[in-house]
């Protein structure tokens, strides 16, 4: 059971290509429109196992976050293949053939993918108990009083249990994200995936945050972060995971890649955050 | 003093009129809603074929003036073999019309819930078409009330233009009073100061719905 695994991703890739419009400046010049492609995943191998947490560091343009949001396929990738709890994602497989699946099977499949935003994305019009509340209603059909029951305790857990009945314009930033993650989480997800969670908040709210997250890691819930606190990662996760333009340079036990990185890609990143002496 | 006694003498004639531009108006704004919608979900479609039948729509409505388009309904459809009464014509004619525009207040209310809320239901295991229906529309109606009651202020001053296919409304009840007793300034005075009467107090209501939209986002 220790090594049951729960994300396998297998050779990944992924190309982003720039509006392909040609500017009007470029239609009244008459000067040639040159698509911009940039392969932002060139082929990443990951797996994730049961109950460990796995931080993903790397600097800006790594494609740290789009490996995340290929995950749960809010990214569709152009090769290779996710699965998640054993279940493919994107498609189906016939015979070896991959056939795209119906945005109803993708929507089931995102229902054991917990995802946790940057900015947060909770519904404006929903207190923090209605944005909880929400998916349990309309997705997994739940009564008003069950998700109700459901939502409270996750609110509690997040240190929210008096902020229930305010709106996302009336809390700040730290604790719009701890609504955001009682929100994932109240759906009860196979694994839970942070998408640089403290980016966007002041620096003084980041560690209300993080001491929820490393809550939920104790509970022995499986999940990926990706973030830029190094001394967080360093903490929390049972592996480290480096990534540095579209592939994966480096990973192992943030004991080893803390002191003893290999990677002259992970010894430039430690020394620019001051973990290694320059 | 005559003239102010003669005008409110006119009063009584003219509000018997008001119950046919409520149900004109109602009946009209029941079909640009729901209309409207439509043709903002078309526009916004991934299918090539509804966005071109919703922009054509779109645009031979906005091209052309409401008053023609009352009276193509009321006089040139009966020669193809579709005859319309005054009152369905005044509704269809106003609802066809106000829905062009009112699809352009959805269209822009639907694209200003930020993206990022789109993402947060989908990752939550809402199929696309739930996305839309439980998150995105939603709130693009609440940004859309103050716009939709401004619409709605207009269209009740529009209800006007269906006296000339022989709706019994406002103006035309003035029309048949004016040609029996030729009091011409009481008579459209009142007309004017009874459509003040009925909008004055909408757009307070509008403003309310704006400011409590405000307050919600």
């Amino acid at each position: 059971m220790a090594d049951e695994t729960i994300i396998d991703v297998r050779d990944v890739h992924k190309t982003f290509v720039s509006d392909t419009k040609p500017t009007l400046g470029q239609r009244l010049t008459g000067k040639p429109h040159v698509q911009k492609r940039v392969e932002v995943l060139k082929g990443v191998d990951l797996v994730v196992h049961r109950g460990e947490t796995i931080a993903i560091l790397g600097s800006s343009g790594s494609g740290k976050s789009t490996l995340l949001r290929c995950i749960n396929k809010l990214e569709t990738i152009d090769a290779g293949r996710i699965y998640v709890n054993g279940h493919l994602i994107g498609y189906e497989e016939r015979d070896g053939e991959l056939i795209a699946e119906k945005a109803s099977v993708t929507a089931q499949k995102r229902t054991d993918i917990g995802f946790v935003f940057q900015h947060f994305n909770l519904f404006l019009n929903k207190t923090a108990l209605g944005n909880v509340m929400a998916p349990l209603r309309d997705v997994k059909k739940l009564s008003a009083a069950e998700a109700r029951d459901v939502a409270l305790p996750n609110l509690e857990m997040v240190g929210l249990g008096d902020k229930i009945d305010n709106y996302p314009s009336k809390l700040s930033g730290g604790q719009k994200q701890r609504v955001a993650i009682a929100r994932a989480l109240a759906m009860n997800p196979s694994v839970m995936l942070f998408d640089e969670p403290t980016s966007a908040l002041d620096p003084e709210l980041v560690g209300e945050v993080l001491a929820v997250i490393k809550k939920i890691a104790q509970q022995g819930t499986t999940m990926v972060i990706v973030t830029h606190e190094m001394q967080f990662a360093r903490d929390i996760a049972d592996r480290i995971v480096v990534m540095d333009q579209g592939v994966i340079v480096e990973e192992g036990p943030p004991s080893r890649i803390f002191t003893a990185p290999q990677h002259p890609k992970t010894r430039a990143l430690l020394s620019r955050s001051g973990i290694l002496p320059a | 003093m005559d003239f102010i006694q003669n005008t409110l003498a006119v009063f009584p004639a003219l509000l018997q009129a008001v119950p046919v531009v409520v149900q004109l108006a109602l009946g009209a704004m029941a079909i640009a809603l729901v209309l409207g919608l439509l043709v903002a979900l078309a526009r916004i479609s991934s299918i090539k074929i509804l966005r071109g039948i919703a922009t054509l729509y779109l645009e031979v409505i906005r091209g052309t003036p409401l008053l023609v388009q009352l009276v193509y309904i009321f006089f040139v459809l009966p020669s193809i073999g579709i005859s319309i009464e005054p009152v369905p014509a005044g509704i269809l004619g106003l609802g066809l019309n106000y829905a062009a525009y009112l699809s352009e207040v959805f269209r822009s209310a639907i694209l200003s819930v930020e993206h990022g809320q789109t993402e947060a239901a989908l990752s939550l295991g809402y199929t696309p078409s739930k996305t839309l229906w439980k998150v995105v529309i939603p709130q693009s109606f609440v940004v859309s009330m103050g716009p939709i009651g401004n619409y709605f202020i207009a269209m009740i001053k529009d209800t006007a233009l269906t006296s000339v296919i022989a709706v019994t409304e406002i103006l035309k009840t003035a029309n048949i009073l004016n040609s029996q007793t030729f009091q011409t300034t009481a008579i459209y005075t009142a007309a004017a100061i009874l459509y003040l009467i009925i909008s004055l107090p909408l757009s307070r209501v509008v403003v309310v719905l704006e400011r409590k939209a405000r307050a919600s986002g």
